[in-house]
């Protein structure tokens, strides 16, 4: 049982809206850097990345994180996440960085992303854009973008589906099965 | 939907445990944890809380400090015994020491021994994961999978290479070590070695064996050069190390005829001159310190994935 949420011009149309916030907010390009938290929120990176390119001609900075080894729910199972590589490649110092996430849900994740970020510098300032907030924060976090604000179940799932990863571009509910 | 990764054993003692999805995810993990070692900042929170402890009964500077450095930048309590230092010298027994490290609640031992066997026998009496860091003449797996890292870094796949190991095959565990694991990858491997070094019937483990070092690195993709274990020349197996060096030093002479990006390792500690030259040593084809650099990081794969985390799901 799945609900399609936002389709592809959906999902287009929000980003190119959070890219004209991060413009105006930031008074242009200069000094931003976008850093996409993997796997999906790297997809969203690159995309909000190519808009700003679009609309001001600016070619901004762009990296990836991997927030495994920041997480904290550790435990001792054998299953481990895999873990995949974190691109940064220029000083934070500086910078106004936008992390990327395509989710938020309980702002585990972006607890974690901050972490890692100031291992790497001191960033001007951190701001959090998103494709999704579903709401149930567990920590005082919240979003300075957001594609769609979507209240949902907690026992519901939220997958989103983007082209690079995903063959196509949707933003689906599911029901989880009963257990 | 979170990807995950899982070894098939709970304890590093013999590459004859690694199935080639494990040692495909660990050299895939180890990829991955390389870049923490560049950071200004060198250390994740990942294993904080956790301890580990080296227990080393035998001299050595690269895969203890290796193993140290690997646990601290993943945030653990490492602690360090060596043999000389400990209750071993006063007439403690392997058994007990592991009893009563393990009542101190370790994660993990790190374990090095001069017998074979003796990271094995540890693992039957502590609960905790055992990681072997070189038994005896018996095996040295980690040494084997920064190789095999280092290897797949420069040649991009591990299938269908052709490795010649070139040295002292009957004393070495990472001779051991490696042909399993190459084996396991699907690579091609020949000992090359006066007959004195080879062990008796080494062809059944599968390998060619040759007594010449040009014959036997003529289309080879990578030569592993091994130590004379000067320690252990005291068995008449070589009339003398001059001689030795004169028929099996790789020097740059047999690197003319040899393919332009054939690599060169070695496990170290070198003996300069007598089992490889300076110039080839410190020249462009040998990936010693690579290969030093890489120990670090397939190291702290393995603490990851021996004791890293749950895939317990959060957005």
């Amino acid at each position: 049982m799945s609900t399609i949420l936002l389709n592809e011009k959906e999902i287009t149309r929000a980003i190119s809206r959070i890219s004209h916030e991060i413009l105006e907010r930031n008074k242009g390009a200069e000094n931003i850097a976008l850093i996409g938290i993997r796997t999906r929120g790297v997809t969203v990176s690159n995309r909000l990345k190519q808009k700003i390119n679009d609309i001001e001609n600016a070619d901004v900075a762009v990296g990836a994180l991997d927030i495994t080894l920041y997480r904290d729910d550790v435990g001792t199972g054998l299953q481990k996440p895999q873990l995949k590589k974190t691109e940064i490649t220029f000083a934070l110092e500086g910078k106004h960085v936008v992390l990327c996430d395509d989710v938020l849900f309980t702002g585990r994740t972006i607890r974690a992303a901050i972490d890692a970020l100031m291992d790497f510098g001191r960033p001007a300032s951190v701001q959090l854009a998103v494709l999704i907030d579903r709401g149930h924060r567990e920590l005082p976090i919240r979003p300075d973008y957001v594609g769609k604000n979507i209240p949902t179940p907690k026992s519901k799932r939220v997958q989103v589906h983007l082209k690079e990863i995903d063959k196509e571009d949707k933003v689906i509910i599911i029901q989880e099965p009963e257990k | 939907m979170t990807e995950t990764a899982t070894l098939s054993h709970q304890d590093i003692i013999t590459t004859k445990d690694l199935d080639a999805n494990d040692i495909e995810t660990i050299l895939d993990t180890a990829d991955s944890f390389k870049e923490i070692s560049t950071r200004a900042i060198k250390k994740v929170p990942t294993l904080r809380g956790r301890t580990i402890i080296n227990l080393f009964f035998e001299p050595s500077t690269r895969t203890r400090t290796s193993f140290e450095i690997a646990g601290k930048r993943l945030s653990a309590d490492v602690i360090n015994i060596s043999g000389a230092g400990s209750s071993i010298v006063k007439g403690e027994s392997l058994i007990d020491t592991a009893k009563n490290l393990e009542a101190m609640s370790p994660d993990i031992l790190v374990v090095r021994h001069n017998c074979s066997g003796a990271p094995s026998l540890i693992s039957e009496f502590v609960n905790c994961p055992v990681i072997n860091a070189g038994d005896g003449m018996h095996e040295h797996p980690t040494q084997c999978l920064l190789d095999l890292l280092t290897i797949r870094e420069h040649k991009g796949s591990l299938k269908g290479l052709k490795v010649s190991i070139v040295g002292d095959i009957a004393h070495s565990r990472v001779a051991r070590s490696n042909i399993q694991a190459m084996q396991t990858m699907g690579m091609k491997v020949k000992v090359v070695a006066p007959p004195t070094l080879i062990p008796v019937e080494i062809e059944k483990m599968g390998v060619e064996v040759c007594y010449d070092l040009g014959q036997g690195i003529k289309d080879a993709d990578v030569i592993m050069i091994l130590r004379i274990q000067l320690e252990r020349q005291n068995q008449g197996l070589l009339s003398s190390l001059r001689e030795y060096s004169n028929y099996f030093c790789l020097t740059a002479n047999h690197l003319a005829n040899v393919s332009d990006d054939i690599l060169i390792i070695h496990p170290g500690p070198v003996n300069r001159g007598i089992e490889i030259s300076l110039d080839v040593l410190e020249g462009p084809r040998s990936l010693i310190l690579n290969q030093v650099t890489n120990g670090v990081a397939v190291r702290m794969a393995l603490f990851y994935l021996l004791l890293g985390e749950s895939d317990a799901n959060s957005n």
